[in-house]
């Protein structure tokens, strides 16, 4: 029975296999499988590429396109399935340690003493890298998801300050709908609200109760005041909407901020990217906050390179791929790009300005003093059928299905339960 | 060559011609079956096969990947379960109730407009052959076209709603697509454009092939033409109907693009039909068990409709 389903998923991705094959022929030639398709991230992995070639390995782009990577991570399940691993793929968070249990995963250990992994890269992040001991994958950036991003044009005109509490967060809200500008850019898909959800509720409850809740999964936190509370807070900021934010994708909210339509966002800092984009800068176009209340905390996620079992003759270009992946240069020159922050924490920040300064300061500071924790909404707290079954409640609250934060903790609780 | 030469000289020359004739008559019967047996085989394994092996997956514990032990129904169980949340309203809920109101609306809309546009083109009318495809078009897009052009014409942001606007209609309002409990019925909307000349092209088929001594005679013996419709012409459709029926049906069971190009989902996973569900839960949540169990779920609703149907059409056949 196995056999025969390998079977057919490999006559599925025919076309795949076909640039596997040519892989196999050709010695020293990394295979990678990854969604970065748009301008600013194809330009980042171009360095990786060039960075490679200087070393003599060849590349095999098997680009997927589609933001979170559903797609591609298809495209690697029929392939992993076929039995034709590529190098390595683009994977995110609980995936890699999927794969990892499958025993599909390489091993790195050996380019990680080499190169000082242990210490370089922050710990929380070795949980999702390391699998029983064994490196299986190689750590790209670090993204923090607490950020408010904030036209500075808006608030000038409207005379607000940066925000310290929840409170005042509302009251600038406030002051922008009485200005006659939309408040807050938000896209109502439940990936952005529960991203959203996920500061209110460090804001709410703090770094100890986040991490209860949120990476234990502790049940008495998930049901207390606390949790109710943070509902509480999500019903009050969705109010400051436009009535079209439903569907929206997170970039068009982006863009309501960059324009001037709305004043502030709450997003993880690839949203850095399109302010970057459209020729903004940090403290003259635009502010970078982190969420009120949530100050050196850290919720995080990570984009990671897995490296799959591959035949002798595929491990030294392998090996080269994650060396280069995680060498200063490389951290530093892709992640100005992509707005996020180096994973390794000894990057110097002289390229980034000033939120990517801000950010790397953060990570180090957070990642010594244990605050640095995976985001439930973007995959890194718990396993996919938890956190999406998270996003469903959050997303349910949102738009009114879930009338009540009583009813909302007393449903999260039950759909959290469910997909353990 | 040669050598049947010499083979022909010994026998009669009758009974050569004779098995000549039964050599072919054999191939001719055997042919048929070579040339369909790499496909019938390839239906079998990637459709039957591939059925199998999501009944088999459905009862197991499989989560990212296949797992072949046997673990009784808890998907079916959990499933079960769900179908009663109704406050608030889980996802498979969600899903099947969008699928109730999706597909009676879609079905029955597409088979009344399809009659009616079908029974206005027949009347002779100038440009018919202009109007057709005008009609008929729609159906040559893909659903994700349909479901982005629908998107931005029904956003209020930048459709329909803004447009009236600016054209000095202010208190027009039309934003069904951001509204939870309205999203499903845009989804019938888009589905209906694109389906309904479609349905229109079968019924013209149909009204074609009706015999105009019939009509005639019925307009000798004084029938209007309501009655001529009502008595005659529409019952005449009768296997129109029916095919129009099943293919609409099983389209409406397996619409997946439309929703998810038209509406992502719906504000809060409103818009979910059983192929979201099934494609959410097994490749998104890596919960393959219960993807597989939706899908048979899926599977059974088709079957429900389709045997009947083919059980009625070669009993027919039979008599």
């Amino acid at each position: 029975m196995k056999t025969f389903g390998k079977v057919l998923a490999g006559a599925l991705l025919a076309t795949t296999m076909m640039t596997g094959a040519a892989l196999a022929q050709s010695k020293g030639e990394v295979q990678m499988l990854h969604w970065w398709t748009s301008g600013g991230e194809a330009a980042a992995l171009n360095v990786l590429k060039s960075d490679l070639a200087k070393e003599g390995y060849g590349w095999k782009d098997v680009p997927v396109a589609g933001g979170g990577g559903d797609a591609a991570m298809t495209a690697l399940k029929a392939m992993v399935a076929a039995g034709n691993y590529p190098t390595a793929s683009q994977m995110l968070g609980y995936t890699v340690l999927d794969y990892a249990a499958a025993g599909v995963m390489g091993d790195l250990t050996e380019t990680a003493k080499k190169e000082g992994w242990d210490k370089a890269v922050p710990a929380p992040l070795q949980k999702f890298s390391v699998y029983k001991g064994k490196w299986v994958a190689a750590p790209v950036n670090v993204h923090s998801v607490n950020w408010l991003w904030i036209n500075k044009a808006v608030m000038d005109k409207i005379g607000g300050t940066e925000p310290k509490t929840f409170d005042d967060l509302i009251a600038l809200l406030d002051k922008a709908k009485a200005a006659g500008v939309i408040p807050l850019a938000l896209g109502g898909q439940n990936w952005q609200e529960a991203t959203m959800f996920d500061s209110i509720v460090l804001s709410t409850g703090g770094a100890e109760f986040y991490k209860k809740a949120f990476n234990d999964l502790d049940e008495a936190s998930l049901k207390s005041p606390t949790m109710k509370k943070a509902f509480d807070n999500l019903g009050k900021i969705k109010a400051y909407v436009d009535p079209n934010y439903s569907g929206r994708d997170w970039n068009l909210a982006t863009a309501m901020v960059i324009k001037g339509d709305a004043l502030v966002q709450v997003m993880g800092d690839w949203a850095k990217g399109e302010f970057v984009a459209a020729k903004k800068e940090p403290g003259k176009d635009f502010y970078c906050y982190r969420f009120p209340g949530t100050d050196g905390t850290v919720i995080y996620n990570s984009d990671m390179f897995g490296m799959f079992n591959v035949p002798a003759a595929g491990r030294a270009a392998q090996a080269a791929l994650a060396t280069a992946t995680l060498s200063k240069s490389f951290q530093s020159a892709f992640n100005v790009v992509k707005g996020s922050v180096p994973a390794r924490t000894d990057v110097p920040d002289t390229a980034f300005d000033a939120c990517g300064k801000k950010g790397i300061a953060d990570l180090k500071s957070a990642s010594e003093k244990g605050t640095l924790f995976g985001s439930l909404a973007q995959g890194y707290g718990a396993p996919p059928a938890v956190a999406n079954a998270y996003k469903d409640v959050v997303t349910k609250f949102v738009h009114d299905q879930i009338k009540t934060s009583d009813q909302a903790v007393i449903e999260l609780v039950k759909a959290i339960n469910d997909a353990k | 060559m040669s050598t049947i030469v010499t083979g022909e000289v010994g026998r009669p020359a009758r009974q050569t011609a004779e098995t000549r004739a039964g050599m072919r008559e054999r191939m001719q019967d055997i042919l048929p079956k070579i040339v369909l047996a790499p496909s019938f085989a390839a239906v079998l394994v990637f459709v039957y096969g591939f059925i199998l092996w999501t009944v088999y997956l459905s009862f197991t514990n499989s989560k990212t990947f296949p797992n072949y032990t046997l673990t009784g129904g808890r998907a079916y169980e959990r499933l079960w379960g769900w179908t009663f949340d109704v406050d608030p309203p889980s996802s498979w809920y969600t899903s099947i109730t969008n699928l109730g109101i999706f597909g009676v609306l879609y079905i029955g809309i597409c088979l009344a407009l399809g009659l009616l546009l079908a029974i206005l083109l027949d009347q002779k009318i100038r440009g018919e052959s202009m109007l057709r495809p005008i009609y008929l078009y729609p159906m040559a897009l893909s659903f994700i076209v349909t479901g982005v052009a629908w998107k931005w014409f029904l956003d209020p942001g930048l459709g329909l709603e803004q447009t009236l606007h600016q054209w000095g209609w202010t208190s027009f309002h039309f934003d069904w697509i951001k509204n939870k409990d309205r999203v499903i019925y845009t989804v019938v909307i888009a589905g209906v454009w694109q389906a309904s000349g479609f349905v229109m092209a079968m019924f013209l088929a149909g009204l074609r092939g009706i015999d105009g001594e019939i009509m005639k005679a019925a307009q000798i013996d004084g029938a209007t033409t309501l009655q001529l419709y009502r008595r005659i012409v529409i019952p005449m459709l009768r296997p129109v109907f029916l095919s129009a029926f099943i293919v609409l049906a099983h389209m409406a069971i397996k619409s997946y693009d439309l929703v998810v190009a038209l509406t992502s989902g719906g504000p809060g996973g409103s818009a979910w039909l059983p192929s979201n569900f099934m494609y959410e839960y097994t490749f998104k949540r890596n919960e393959m068990a219960v993807g597989s169990a939706s899908a048979v779920i899926m599977l059974m609703t088709i079957s429900a409709i389709i045997v009947p149907y083919l059980y009625s059409e070669l009993r027919e056949k039979n008599r």
